[in-house]
């Protein structure tokens, strides 16, 4: 008999701790995600995050300037400051630690399709982000892990970036600006007006799928 | 039997107060049903069961009348889906607050995106304007939102955009009387527009301002309208029913799926999205490497909207 009342009140509990775990499916995916953040805190796996592959397009120059070695294969490489003959508006508009550099701290003076390093390492127009790193290091670090900066792609899957250049024109880096879009309706000049579908009003942004930053590279 | 012929206690019969209340009902419910448009499919919009108790196959049926509907209604084949969420996701968004440049590309992308009515006008985000230095954070009703200068960003003033923050106890869920909204395994908060009774309540709980309503009906021109949706997401609305952001459902529940339309079109990334159980995501990296906030946080909605200072 009393047996009887023990093997009872046992099968309720399980079937009642069997409820409980049917009825939130999320809790052991946040177990999981529990465990894995304590092994990472506790260093047993490391964070990772590498230089992502996926660009969106490759660095915008303006037109008939790449290769520089068209011009500048047969020249003496200068490394003094000076008054510029060529690239003028980039010397006049140079804004970018100014004071501290000067062409050929970024450019590599013997061959000028590359990009240089203060270690003495060459690198692509395409890995310039290298580059900007040397510097930005903290922003470089938020642009791996895809936080600085746009990027899109599938939030599951391939993401796309973009260059530090994309954004950042590199001779005068700070943001520009533009105008924005219009504000809502105000409700005090709302007004019913019944319109028909062929007279509503369109949509501001127009069928522009990949609204990019307007690198202005004109004189400021 | 002539009718003088019926005897009192006959006639008392007929006009008992059972037959009385019967014929009115049976009078008014008639007169409900609209003159000439009367086909099976009002009745079955009528009788719609909730979309969390439908089968898969009544799913497709609603969907199918839905999609007949809307051909008819806007010369457009839409498609509709009814993707679930996928287990081990939880969708959780992340809005540097040092980036933001308050140039509205978010509202017009979401409006394109989710099928908003543009007359009478309704926008699921709204970008607010607060001066550098001022109390602002529980003054949201006071903050700008109809600055229209020449250039973003403008000296002194930072951006916040708002829309639904996803709440993890959503104070609009706990009011809705006919369960029209609600919260979905991936954190999404949906609205099941063909049940929404239009009460407003769930408005007037949200300390967000993130519900729209439809006052009027919702105008599109016909080339505009994004003809891929999802029930519970960017399919076209109803006049007097209530409408959200919802991280935009029909393009982040796939595999691979898309990120929502605002963080596309953002020209500075200020927007982020990921799923908060992956440790991986890029929004759990700004929950543990930035500094971190969540709106209203004290009235305990949990949201799963995070705002962060980028630098």
């Amino acid at each position: 008999m009393k047996n009887n009342t023990i093997l009872c009140i046992a099968a309720f509990l399980i079937a009642l701790s069997g409820l409980l775990i049917s009825a939130d499916v999320n809790a052991t995916d946040m177990e999981k995600a529990i465990e894995q953040e304590k092994a990472l805190r506790e260093g047993k796996v490391k964070e990772s995050y590498g230089i992502p592959k996926f660009f969106v397009s490759p660095p915008v120059f303006s037109e008939g300037m790449f290769p520089c070695s068209q011009c500048h294969a047969g020249m003496e490489p200068n490394p003094e400051r000076r008054e510029l003959m060529f690239h003028t508006e980039i010397a006049e508009g140079f804004d970018h630690a100014e004071e501290q550099r000067w062409c050929l701290d970024c450019h590599n003076p013997d061959n000028r399709d590359k990009l240089r390093l203060v270690s003495g390492k060459l690198i692509s127009f395409e890995e310039s982000y290298d580059l900007c790193g040397q510097c930005h290091g903290t922003i470089f670090r938020d642009w791996k892990a895809g936080i600085h900066g746009k990027r899109d792609g599938m939030w599951n899957g391939k993401k796309k970036y973009r260059l530090c250049v994309h954004c950042h024109y590199p001779h005068w880096p700070k943001f520009q600006g533009f105008k924005p879009l219009p504000p809502p309706e105000n409700p005090r000049d709302i007004r019913y007006r019944k319109l028909s579908q062929d007279e509503t009003p369109l949509n501001p942004l127009g069928d522009n799928q990949d609204y990019e930053i307007p690198l202005s590279k004109e004189k400021k | 039997m002539n009718r003088k012929g019926i005897d009192k206690e006959e006639r008392s019969k007929l006009l008992s107060r059972r037959n009385v209340l019967k014929g009115t009902a049976f009078g008014l419910a008639s007169l409900a049903i609209p003159f000439g448009t009367a086909d099976a499919s009002v009745w079955e919009a009528f009788f719609q069961k909730h979309f969390q108790e439908m089968n898969e196959d009544e799913k497709k049926r609603v969907v199918q009348r839905l999609e007949d509907e809307y051909a008819k209604k806007f010369g457009a084949k839409f498609n509709i889906k009814t993707t679930k969420a996928e287990p081990g996701v939880l969708f959780g968004y992340g809005l540097d607050l040092s980036r933001c440049i308050g140039c509205r590309r978010c509202v017009y992308a979401c409006v394109r995106e989710n099928n908003q009515s543009r007359d009478p006008q309704i926008h699921w985000i709204t970008v607010l304007r607060f001066k550098k230095g001022e109390k602002w954070v529980n003054d949201l009703e006071e903050a700008e939102k109809y600055y229209n200068p020449d250039k973003v960003p403008e000296e002194g003033y930072f951006y916040m955009p708002v829309q639904c923050q996803q709440c993890g106890s959503p104070p609009c869920v706990k009011v809705c009387p006919t369960q029209a909204t609600w919260k979905e395994p991936d954190g999404i908060v949906v609205v099941d527009y063909n049940w929404c009774i239009g009460c407003r309540y769930c408005m007037a709980a949200c300390p967000y301002g993130a519900r729209r309503f439809n006052w009027g009906r919702p105008n599109i021109q016909k080339k505009e309208i994004n003809q891929e949706t999802h029930y519970l997401g960017n399919r076209p609305r109803y006049t007097g029913v209530v409408e959200k952001c919802t991280f935009c459902i029909q393009r982040v529940r796939e595999n691979p799926g898309k990120y929502p339309a605002c963080v596309e079109i953002c020209p500075v990334g200020a927007r982020k999205f990921g799923n908060l159980l992956d440790p991986n995501s890029e929004i759990r990296y700004i929950i543990k490497h930035k500094r971190v906030f969540r709106l209203k946080e004290d009235l305990n909605t949990k949201p799963q909207f995070y705002y962060f200072f980028g630098s």
